[in-house]
């Protein structure tokens, strides 16, 4: 009880028999290690241990969680006609210019293919029980499907409405103003697709395009930081404390990422 | 069954800001306390490290640092007559997780509530009558005082060695800083930080309408200090990732950079973490709180008893562990009766997006907290009388980032969203446009509440919070006021065009606004209209506290945090100065 003279509890008082969570003072940090990816879940495995802080921070070396680069290579998740469709239309959502390579030289279409590869694409870490039920807009998506299987299903119907609409040919043989007459109409809800919703496919493909687009290049798109220079963003620099004040000036520096620039790293062979 | 563990004197639910400094104030009386926590231990050199820490797609899109809706979520409505549905990924608000909770991945925007915030009701009957407010408007006065609380806003900004410039000190107005604000003991902790080139326009701007800009408060720090639990802040580099991040330069005040260093080394604290707790119980009398019951990642239960429950998870958390565990009478919006889920509220923001010709902003090079305010149109610090409407909010030019997913969805109306014009307009703009933002604040309403779903469960099969919740007329209003009045000043700016942008109905789950949710177990003088008492203790149960954002009765026009740690040094001294020494009820009804 506490009284109203407050004591000290004996030393055994708390906790002291605990098993499980035992006192991991240097089991806490294990989950970091055994995390194959940076959105590992926390809490669903049991690799990932409950523990105990006390006495002083649980500081270890090489604890922290890295994200893992994407490395180049074939499709992880796409089939080889998935990810031609996808390379053709990241490149008519964010169109090659002059200046800036298109969505599918920035890398677009791998950075979508690894990130359904890995825990986004499986929605690991959504709330994905029953019932599934459609609401209103402003209750946001009731789709009991993941990002792979959403991809998966709205490619296979967007192949078939193209053949179906363009005598047998798929999106990636129909001319570029066909191709954007087709993302225009799936955007618009104008074009309807077999099993799939279009317009909500249309609005996950554009919001990963520019995910693509605009993210560290670690994972796979925003090649050569070609996103970051377009706009002028120097990128994952930490210390703007000189030009706080300099007001109406460009930034000189260029972009650096997570893992530098891109001419510091070994090109992959 | 869960396995009964030795008791402890305290045990403190949630290591976040408000568990941070309980345990801390508390630890000081040599009670034995152990803090149980939902998600990791976190800390700047392993968790935020500078390597990697701007990382805009790992944290601000995919939620690194925060709960996973997989683990535990809310479902959402705008109104009784719909069936919720579960939030099956984060939009407007982002609940935490993990140690440090909230405070590892906030703004630091350091804001005090107004005097009359804390009087409301009685404030704005006695200027308008009470027929100027309408009659499904819930708010209520606080039970205490800006006065009373003055002491310990100053404990918690001294903690984070907040940066800005007092505009009153003792009564005394000062020049360059908030002349609306209440009286505030001594001047802030640091001074404020540098100002990059689109705040300065607006304050310029804003000078020449007459009003009174001046700097947002701070909890980035614009040089070094040292707190007077001895623990250190670095100063603020601008790197513009601070919402949704954590601070990898130890210049972001938080609980790692404040409190905890000091606080672990305590011999009578513990932290259990990656242990999620289940329910309060209570003994069997139900008048008193006996422990709660937590499962860790094993997924074994255990039952930790205490003598003292604080419940210091997040506002939306608290109220979900009350209603799971039967304490207090749950709120009902037909009898309006019940206290439990009751005034839940929110915050209402706006924008005005500007696109000049002729200017270079650098979004990039930002602070959480750095920004030009001003304060005309906040609270009643105006007459409302020909406006009908009440509440106000601060507004200004506040340029937390120029993160590129972010920032580049900020083109002229009109723009395409995507294929080549798009992409013209993004490289246009990213420079050389700027969004000023209103922050207001909402107040509550009977048909606002939260309470048990009938539906969806969690991964352990307990019921999900549901919420209820929309805006209403008075709070359009009021948007719409506050960006017309925006709209003025940044118009002086110079843009080749603006856009005004005012909160609309209904309330959307979607799209982020603020992560300030309040209310739902409330302060208050009377029990049959609020939760807890004056000092954040459970009428009901006298052992039980529950701290954060709950307690508030409504929203005010202010980031919540500075009111939370005030709150929370107004009730550990309550708990160290009156219920330890005579454990019991502190306010008698």
């Amino acid at each position: 009880m506490i009284t109203s003279t407050p004591q000290l509890s004996s030393p055994d008082h708390t906790g002291s028999d605990i098993a499980q969570p035992s006192r991991l003072r240097s089991g806490i940090r294990r989950r970091e290690l055994m995390l194959t990816t940076a959105m590992t879940l926390l809490f669903s495995t049991s690799s990932v241990l409950a523990g105990v802080v006390q006495g002083g921070l649980p500081w270890e070396p090489d604890a922290g969680a890295p994200p893992t680069a994407v490395t180049p290579g074939p499709w992880m998740y796409f089939t080889a006609d998935e990810g031609a469709a996808i390379e053709a239309l990241v490149d008519r959502l964010i169109p090659p210019d002059p200046q800036t390579p298109g969505g599918k030289d920035a890398g677009c279409a791998v950075f979508i293919d690894r990130q359904l590869a890995g825990p986004y694409g499986s929605a690991e870490a959504l709330y994905m029980r029953g019932p599934f039920a459609d609401g209103t807009p402003q209750q946001g998506d009731q789709s009991p499907l993941t990002p792979a299987v959403r991809y998966r299903k709205a490619l296979a119907a967007l192949d078939k409405y193209c053949r179906t609409t363009y005598a047998g040919k798929s999106f990636t043989e129909i001319p570029d103003s066909e191709k954007d007459k087709v993302l225009s109409g799936l955007e618009k809800d104008q074009v309807q697709l077999e099993g799939a919703s279009g317009r909500a496919f249309f609005e996950l493909l554009l919001q990963n395009t520019q995910e693509g687009f605009f993210a560290d290049p670690v994972y796979g798109g925003n090649r050569n930081m070609v996103g970051w220079k377009m706009i002028g963003y120097p990128g994952a620099r930490y210390d703007y404390r000189e030009w706080v004040e300099r007001h109406n000036e460009r930034y000189p520096l260029p972009p650096v990422g997570i893992s530098g620039r891109p001419e510091w790293v070994r090109k992959a062979d | 069954m869960a396995r009964k563990l030795p008791a402890t004197d305290v045990v403190i639910v949630g290591l976040g800001w408000t568990g941070s400094i309980l345990a801390h104030e508390l630890a000081g009386s040599g009670l034995n306390i152990v803090a149980i926590e939902r998600g990791p231990w976190r800390d700047t050199a392993t968790d935020f490290p500078p390597a990697y820490a701007q990382d805009e797609l790992r944290y601000h899109i995919r939620h690194d640092l925060f709960l996973r809706p997989a683990q535990l979520t809310m479902t959402v409505r705008n109104s009784v007559n719909e069936t919720a549905l579960p939030m099956r990924s984060w939009g407007s608000f982002m609940p935490p997780n993990g140690v440090g909770g909230g405070g590892v991945h906030w703004n630091a925007e350091t804001w005090r509530f107004l005097p009359s915030d804390f009087q409301m009701k009685t404030h704005l009957t006695e200027r308008y009558g009470e027929k100027f407010l309408p009659a499904d408007m819930t708010i209520q006065d606080w039970g205490i005082t800006y006065d009373e609380l003055e002491p310990y806003y100053d404990k918690f900004e001294y903690l984070c060695g907040t940066s800005g410039k007092a505009g009153n000190i003792r009564g005394l107005v000062q020049v360059g800083g908030n002349p609306f604000e209440g009286a505030r003991a001594r001047q802030y902790p640091t001074p404020p930080q540098k100002q990059p080139y689109g705040p300065t326009l607006f304050a310029q701007a804003a000078n020449e309408m007459g009003y009174k800009p001046f700097p947002q408060p701070s909890g980035n720090l614009s040089q070094a200090y040292t707190n007077p639990l001895g623990v250190t802040l670095g100063s603020c580099t601008y790197c513009g990732f601070c919402e949704w991040f954590g601070c990898g330069n130890y210049s972001k005040a938080s609980p790692q950079t404040t409190i905890l260093p000091v606080l672990v080394r305590q011999p009578n604290f513990e932290a259990r973490t990656q242990c999620e707790v289940l329910k309060v119980n209570l003994d069997d009398s139900r008048k008193r709180a006996a422990g709660v019951t937590y499962v860790d990642t094993s997924g074994n239960e255990l039952e930790q008893p205490a003598d003292l429950v604080l419940l210091c998870a997040f506002q939306l958390f608290n109220v979900h562990l009350l209603l799971i565990s039967g304490i207090g009478k749950p709120y009902d919006p037909r009898a309006n009766e019940g206290v439990i889920g009751r005034n839940y509220s929110y915050q209402v923001t706006s924008s005005v997006d500007a696109f000049f010709d002729d200017k270079i902003f650098n979004p990039f090079i930002a602070s959480g907290a750095i920004g030009m305010c001003i304060d005309e149109f906040n609270g009643d610090n105006f007459d409302h009388g020909p406006h009908g409407f009440v509440g106000g909010g601060y507004m200004g030019a506040v340029q937390t980032n120029g993160r590129p997913l972010q920032t580049t969805t900020r083109t002229p109306k009109g723009t395409p969203r995507w294929g080549l014009e798009w992409k013209e307009a993004v490289a246009k703009n990213y420079l050389s446009s700027y969004e000023a933002v209103t922050h207001g604040g909402c107040c509550s309403y009977r048909d606002a509440y939260c309470d048990l779903d009938p539906n969806y469960t969690d991964r352990l099969g307990r019921k999900l919070m549901r919420i209820t919740f929309d805006f209403h007329e008075n709070e359009l209003k009021m948007s719409q006021y506050l960006t017309d009045r925006l709209a003025e000043v940044v118009q002086k700016m110079g843009p080749r065009q603006f856009e005004k942008k005012p909160r609309t109905g209904p309330y959307d789950s979607r799209i982020y606004q603020t992560t300030h949710t309040c209310g739902g177990a409330i302060m208050g003088a009377d029990p049959k209209s609020s939760a807890l008492n004056r000092y954040l203790q459970s009428w009901d149960i006298s052992n039980l506290f529950v701290l954060g954002a709950t307690a508030f009765p409504q929203n005010a026009g202010y980031n919540p945090t500075d009111t939370v740690g005030a709150l929370a040094y107004w009730a550990s001294d309550a708990i160290i100065n009156q219920y330890l020494k005579n454990p019991g009820p502190l306010v008698r009804t």
